[in-house]
């Protein structure tokens, strides 16, 4: 199978900090995964580093072949944890924006969903709720024809049913030749939309094995391996 | 509705008994066409991959055929569709006497048990 990312020895100082040490990890395309951690374990500075946010300190972080920068933004499609649109904006200047942005972003597509969920498209952004705003941004993202989708916490704000539609979202809009990268700790909700399980801890790789690996080895959930592996 | 998964067994399993029971319970017909990978996958709420695993191990046991163009059809094998109900009833039979194990009764008192039941229905439906 295809690798579309891949970390060698990949490590990240902040200061005399170690945000990531040594870590080798490549996904293939195809998956749905779920990079999984308790809170400063990695995760955000894994994603920055795919996004060209951040430079490694050591070691290299290529997406399909190639060091994170301009040629990989095109084919990689980023959802960050916090709002990054301007709140001044409607919803369809925030597709008009993506649209003169990105060649491979679909306009009806993303007009379709926000049809269905009575998205007003005029309505600014500031006016809408927390978890209207997080499915804007989804359907935005989601929306590009991209080889590998990262999703920073995309289901951190919203209501179960809210939740619901992302992963129907999420699992309707990918195709086969592309990754999803979800970075949570709400395992249980998306335990059944993953290929596999990525758990980083202090800055290393500790499991990377698929949900049903996990499941028939250790006779319990990821969840619940999760909660044993980082008990506190 | 997403459908009703356990946490602590493999979910292309429950998956495949989801599916065979739907067959056996005539949800789907015998040489009925399925639903494509994509649409089951969301209609459960699983991963498309896992949906793929489980209908791959439904045709190796024969239960399912694939049409090269035209996607998954339920086997008209009616002999092996038989079997398979058995087979599902054996282990229902199976947990049963497991679990009348656990509490204590030993086959010949469970045996009783169910002949002293169904007695008791019937002289209730006659009454």
């Amino acid at each position: 199978m295809e690798t579309i990312l891949e970390c060698r020895d990949l490590t990240k100082k902040y200061g005399s900090k170690y945000a990531l040490y040594n870590l080798n990890l490549s996904l293939e395309r195809g998956q749905i995964v779920g990079l999984l951690g308790p809170n400063g374990s990695g995760k955000t500075t894994l994603i920055k580093l795919a996004n060209a946010l951040l430079r490694p300190t050591g070691g290299q972080i290529l997406i399909n072949g190639t060091e994170p920068g301009v040629e990989t933004k095109r084919i990689v499609s980023y959802l960050p944890d916090r709002n990054y649109l301007g709140k001044h904006m409607r919803v369809n200047e925030a597709m008009t924006y993506y649209n003169t942005f990105y060649e491979n972003f679909d306009l009806e597509r993303a007009s379709q969903m926000m049809d269905s969920l009575d998205i007003d498209p005029s309505s600014r952004l500031s006016s809408l709720s927390k978890g209207t705003l997080e499915k804007v941004q989804l359907i935005l993202v989601m929306s590009r024809e991209a080889d590998l989708y990262i999703l920073d916490e995309p289901i951190g704000g919203v209501d179960p049913a809210a939740r619901d539609y992302i992963l129907q979202t999420i699992l309707t809009n990918y195709n086969e030749n592309a990754t999803v990268l979800i970075s949570t700790h709400l395992i249980s909700d998306i335990e059944n939309v993953l290929d596999r399980a990525v758990f980083l801890q202090e800055g290393q790789l500790v499991l990377n094995a698929s949900v049903d690996e996990i499941r028939s080895q250790h006779g319990k959930s990821v969840d619940a391996l999760f909660r044993e592996v980082f008990k506190c | 509705m997403p459908w009703e998964l356990d946490n602590d067994r493999p979910i292309y399993l429950q998956l495949m008994e989801r599916i065979r029971h739907d067959i056996i319970s005539g949800v789907y017909r015998p040489g009925d066409k399925i639903p494509s990978v994509r649409d089951l996958a969301l209609d459960a709420a699983v991963n498309p991959n896992t949906m793929q695993k489980a209908l791959a191990e439904l045709e190796r046991s024969g239960l399912l055929y694939s049409q090269r163009t035209s996607g998954r059809y339920i086997t008209d094998d009616e002999k092996l569709l038989r079997k398979m109900k058995m087979d599902l009833a054996s282990e229902h039979i199976h947990q049963f006497f497991e679990q009348m194990h656990h509490l204590g009764f030993s086959d010949e008192e469970t045996l009783e048990m169910i002949h002293e039941t169904l007695r008791r229905e019937q002289n209730g439906n006659d009454s």
